[in-house]
């Protein structure tokens, strides 16, 4: 099992949870997050004096997939962000040692 | 006996006292006076200064909207409060004392500190002998509205760190006091009226003075808290937009109310010739600050524009009745193009105005009234500049004084803890969104 974590644009959102769903994977979790990454925030003016937005509003979504789905779960999220712009984002994965379902106790990929 | 029942019964005796007789019945003059062929006219001339006065008075929800949304949300319930407070306190001072200092009758130009309004029978006042603009009432009513916008003005350009007993002790003095005393200059006849000086509806007599308060206070206050670090300016976002533009078009609705009813009459080439010249110098105000925006800061500003509006209004307050419709948006561009220069320029010499009053009603003030003496030919230049500038320096050098007052009794500025918590949790211990607390405001 890994945990993609994808740190992208707000507006990526709908075609993220749309790609997913295409290749079967099921449950998603988002959060509303701010962050910068090598660009480091922008520039903006306010009444005349310029000031830096270090901290952009992003999303963060998190799933876990079975060790099959990995690679796959990661194209199409990448497929389905990519605007080839400063900011799209990254996507990060890490192996997940186990999981359980609460309702039936169900452990490994199983409770996936 | 209570106290209560004590008081009860000593009110009629403090009314036979200051002279108080109820309105008897019969033999009054009213119904010669509803006979007269003048009455019709009084009655339109007088619905229209109470409905101006209504108008006014909205202008105080505008103002405090707009200085609410350019501020940040954690200093919400203090604005509030201020503007609840100052035009509460406003209407009751301008009763008390602020409407007879004002209009004191003969007196000797410069100062004449009066008492409470009289307790004037309007049914006996109602003849063909009386003004046939309005009745006493209506244009108490209508001044009242005025008196309180010098100190509302004062109100945006100290917001988020004023002390709220300081302000009050400053706001309630400037109102009560500083604005009747510089609004007999002109209006109660004295000294500027004898000289020839024009300031129709108070680009002076209420904007300069109120900017120039505000530039004087602030000077005491210092800037906010992280306004100007490390030699550079780090803009304070204002937290909401919408609240903003509520406040900008209460106020150029206001403003027909503010311009038109100080023609004191219903009078139709006049009224209509007001609302046209007020709205084109607003109109074009807006649009003159929306490319000066563009052009020099490389942004279609919104709050610039706002500022625009408010620009054009308070540049043409003092000849919109007397402009062509030309010279009233010559007028309202200039003042759009000032406003935004000049609140950049403040900025720049690290003067911290959240809100841009010092911009909008200090310098468009002088601006309008000096409009006068260039773009008619009936006022003189100097007058105009002479009357303007003794608006802004007895503004200023009184509004210094309050502060000043105001820091050595219950201070002037919250401490920085209070500050960076916000005022409405330090002063007032109560969020204005309960629900929607968001990180960095």
């Amino acid at each position: 099992m890994f945990k993609i974590e994808a740190y992208l644009r707000p507006s990526a959102l709908e075609g993220v949870q749309k790609a997913l769903g295409e290749i079967g994977i099921v449950g998603m979790s988002v959060t509303e997050i701010r962050g910068f990454g090598r660009q480091r925030g922008h520039r903006e003016v306010y009444r005349g004096a310029e000031y830096r937005i270090d901290f952009v509003p992003k999303i963060k979504v998190e799933v876990v997939v079975k060790d099959d789905d990995k690679d796959g779960a990661i194209n199409a999220i990448v497929e389905a962000s990519k605007s080839g712009k400063v900011g799209d984002g990254k996507v990060f994965s890490s192996p997940i040692q186990d999981a359980v379902r609460i309702r039936t106790g169900e452990t490994g990929e199983s409770a996936l | 006996m209570s106290n209560l029942h004590k008081i009860v019964l000593a009110i009629p005796a403090l009314l036979i006292l200051v002279g108080y007789t109820p309105a008897s019945a019969d033999n009054h003059p009213l119904a010669e006076f509803q006979a007269s062929p003048g009455y019709a006219e009084f009655v339109v001339n007088n619905l229209w200064i109470c409905i101006s006065a209504a108008l006014v008075f909205i202008m105080h929800l505008g103002f405090a909207t707009l200085e609410t949304g350019l501020t940040r949300q954690k200093n919400t319930v203090n604005i509030i409060f201020k503007n609840l407070f100052i035009i509460s306190i406003g209407i009751v001072s301008y009763a008390l004392t602020g409407f007879n200092t004002m209009y004191p009758g003969d007196f000797n130009g410069f100062l004449s500190i009066m008492g409470p309004i009289g307790f004037t029978d309007v049914v006996a006042n109602l003849s063909s002998a009386y003004n046939p603009g309005y009745t006493y009432w209506g244009d108490f009513i209508f001044q009242a509205m005025f008196a309180a916008t010098a100190a509302t003005i004062v109100s945006g350009a100290v917001a988020e760190r004023v002390k709220l007993s300081g302000f009050m002790l400053y706001a309630a003095i400037l109102v009560a006091f500083a604005y009747p005393i510089a609004g007999s200059w002109k209006w109660g006849g004295g000294w500027l009226e004898g000289m020839g000086f024009y300031d129709f509806a108070g680009s002076s007599i209420v904007h300069a003075f109120g900017g120039f308060a505000a530039l004087a206070a602030v000077i005491i206050l210092g800037p906010r808290s992280g306004k100007y670090v490390d030699g550079g300016i780090r803009p304070i976002l204002g937290h909401s937009m919408p609240l903003a533009t509520i406040g900008v078009f209460l106020l150029w609705l206001g403003w027909f109310g503010f311009n038109g009813g100080s023609v004191l009459s219903a009078q139709p080439d006049l009224v209509s010739v007001v609302f046209v010249t007020t709205s084109l110098a607003a109109a074009v105000g807006c649009l003159a600050a929306m490319i000066t925006s563009q052009l020099f800061l490389k942004k279609p500003d919104v709050t610039m524009a706002l500022n625009g509006i408010l620009a054009g209004l308070v540049g043409i307050t003092a000849s919109a009745d007397i402009m062509t419709w030309v010279d009233a948006m010559i007028i309202g561009a200039i003042a759009g193009i000032i406003v935004v220069l000049s609140i950049v320029i403040i900025d720049r010499i690290k003067i911290d105005d959240p809100v841009g009053a010092i911009s909008v009603h200090g310098v468009c003030g002088i601006w309008g009234t000096i409009a006068v003496g260039i773009f008619s030919s009936d006022y003189s230049f100097s007058t105009q500049l002479i009357g303007t500038l003794s608006y802004a320096l007895f503004a200023f050098v009184v509004s210094l004084i309050l502060a000043l007052l105001a820091k050595v009794t219950f201070g002037f500025r919250v401490g920085e803890d209070e500050e960076n918590e916000g005022l409405d949790l330090s002063e007032h211990g109560q969020p204005a969104y309960a629900d929607f607390q968001n990180l960095n405001n």
